[in-house]
């Protein structure tokens, strides 16, 4: 797979290494009140989905940015990659 | 039809004219006491147990494809009890147990065979970690031997036990592991399933879960609606894809493992032998092949393939220790999907809704599971309670803290 890295051009897949759901930038509110049943939910349980899929992958072997790519798990094919900067800042998260 | 070498002298000597088919291809009758979806080694283990060892009738097995045909027919056909927690460890000793009496019990060669499996380590503290290993195997019934680098040295003279980057320092032995013709299994599993009156439904999918007021009633089916009194699921690899219909999350996400076989060679390697410092492990077919693999590819994907850099990684793997077989040409690969739990073990549990129960999530070690995984299935479907040796795994144990983290790797299910 070659993943289009949005600073550096399309790079071997190798080069990355994967995490998983981009709603893992999505952190819950540790104070809530159900924050515990959040944390089990944010830790453990996933969508896992067959098709489109947009997941965190990291730049271990390059500029070590975190991108969300968004891929099809059923046919690897990957139709956008942004910088997770990007993605957490328009969901209000960071500065 | 009762199989014994008697039978086929007899059918060698009138033409073969005597054979019926292993099982039935019934249609679906309206409603079954337990519908048991997923027709790969699993599901029709839990149906044969259901109906042999529990005493249930009205059973059906329903199968998207045909049966067999998922990572039954697709993994590396291993067969060990060799784990370390207290969750897994007499689970996995019982499936063993189950594989020894196996071909008796349902009358089918499922070419059983004890060559025995050889984990090799390489350093001092892979030594210890494997001591405490075999200790917990033997208190757990199981066999375990420290082998020793002479003891590997004439059991396996081709081994190089003094490579000066990865020397054997010795290896941790499982005299009754080995290898299982995969296929028969589910083939066996089947027609033990079909002679105690199961119906196998194939290509029929289930396309959603008819639940009303918190009970399950039934699945719509690609051949209409079919009546449950009790739905279990048995699809590791699709688990989450099929418990959407059921509006579940699962602890788990779907990855591909690839697998190799290199053309036929004659007899070269005795028993199966894992690679300490790399993750390669390999044994010879009977049909000569040597069939091998390492790492998942380590992404979410429900492909059914996989990338090139995992080929490169495991074949280094295997170079690293058997430099001889780089003669030897790969003749197939392939790609079957896993359900990667969160902490690398399964879940054989009853879910939140009445009626509808769930087995999956048995990451890449489902295969020597099957024979326990279906008893201990069967047991929580009839008896409404878990078999004492799967009583840990079940769904809420994320929740309380009770994981079985084997490699202590935690929530991360491309790294168990």
């Amino acid at each position: 797979m070659l993943i289009n890295h949005p600073l550096l051009g399309p790079r071997d897949a190798a080069e990355f290494t994967y995490l998983g759901d981009a709603s893992l930038i999505d952190r819950p509110d540790w104070q809530a009140p159900d924050a515990a049943q959040a944390f089990v939910e944010y830790g453990y349980m996933r969508d896992n989905p067959a098709g489109w899929h947009r997941e965190l992958w990291f730049h271990e072997a390059g500029d070590r940015s975190w991108l969300v790519v968004t891929r099809n798990t059923l046919t690897h094919e990957i139709s956008n990659v942004e910088l997770a900067r990007d993605v957490a800042r328009a969901r209000g998260r960071s500065k | 039809m009762r199989y014994s070498g008697f039978r086929v002298i007899k059918e060698a000597l009138t033409g073969h004219k005597g054979w019926t088919p292993a099982w039935r291809e019934p249609e679906p009758k309206p409603a079954y006491d337990v519908i048991i979806i997923g027709g790969g080694g699993h599901g029709l283990a839990t149906a044969y147990y259901l109906a042999k060892e529990f005493g249930q009738k009205n059973i059906a097995v329903i199968e998207k494809g045909w049966i067999g045909g998922g990572n039954v027919g697709r993994n590396t056909t291993i067969i060990r009890s060799n784990y370390l927690l207290d969750g897994n460890e007499p689970f996995y000793e019982f499936s063993l147990k189950l594989w020894e009496g196996l071909e008796q019990d349902f009358n089918y060669n499922a070419m059983v065979s004890q060559r025995g499996i050889l984990n090799l380590f390489h350093s001092d503290a892979q030594r210890d970690a494997f001591i405490r290993r075999g200790n917990a195997m033997i208190l757990n019934g199981a066999d375990a031997d420290l082998l020793s680098t002479e003891q590997i040295k004439a059991r396996y003279p081709f081994l190089n036990t003094d490579d000066a980057r990865f020397p054997i320092k010795g290896g941790l032995a499982q005299h009754r592991g080995g290898t299982v013709r995969h296929d028969a299994v589910a083939w066996g599993y089947a027609r033990g399933a079909d002679q105690h009156g199961v119906d196998i439904i194939q290509n029929c999918e289930v396309t959603g879960f008819k639940i009303e007021n918190g009970k399950c009633l039934g699945v719509e089916t690609t051949k209409g609606f079919i009546g449950a009194g009790k739905v279990a699921c048995a699809v590791a690899g699709s688990s989450s894809r099929l418990m959407s219909h059921a509006g579940m999350r699962l602890p788990m996400e779907s990855h591909v493992l690839q697998a190799f076989v290199s053309e036929g060679l004659k007899p070269v390697l005795p028993g199966v032998i894992t690679f300490g410092a790399g993750h390669f492990y390999v044994s010879q077919s009977d049909k000569g092949g040597l069939v091998f693999g390492g790492d998942i590819d380590g992404y979410n994907s429900y492909a059914q393939r996989g990338n090139l850099p995992v080929v490169e990684d495991v074949c280094e793997g295997g170079m690293a220790i058997f430099p001889a077989f780089g003669r030897a040409r790969l003749l197939r690969m392939w790609g079957g999907i896993m359900d990667m739990s969160m902490d690398g073990s399964p879940i054989i549990d009853k879910t939140h809704i009445d009626g509808l129960l769930f087995n999956g999530g048995w990451c890449y070690g489902g295969f020597k599971a099957t024979p326990a995984s279906g008893f201990c299935y069967a047991h929580l479907i009839a008896r409404d309670a878990p078999h004492p040796h799967a009583s840990a795994y079940r769904f809420d144990r994320f929740e309380k803290g009770l994981m079985i983290d084997e490699k202590g790797m935690g929530n991360q299910p491309n790294l168990h």
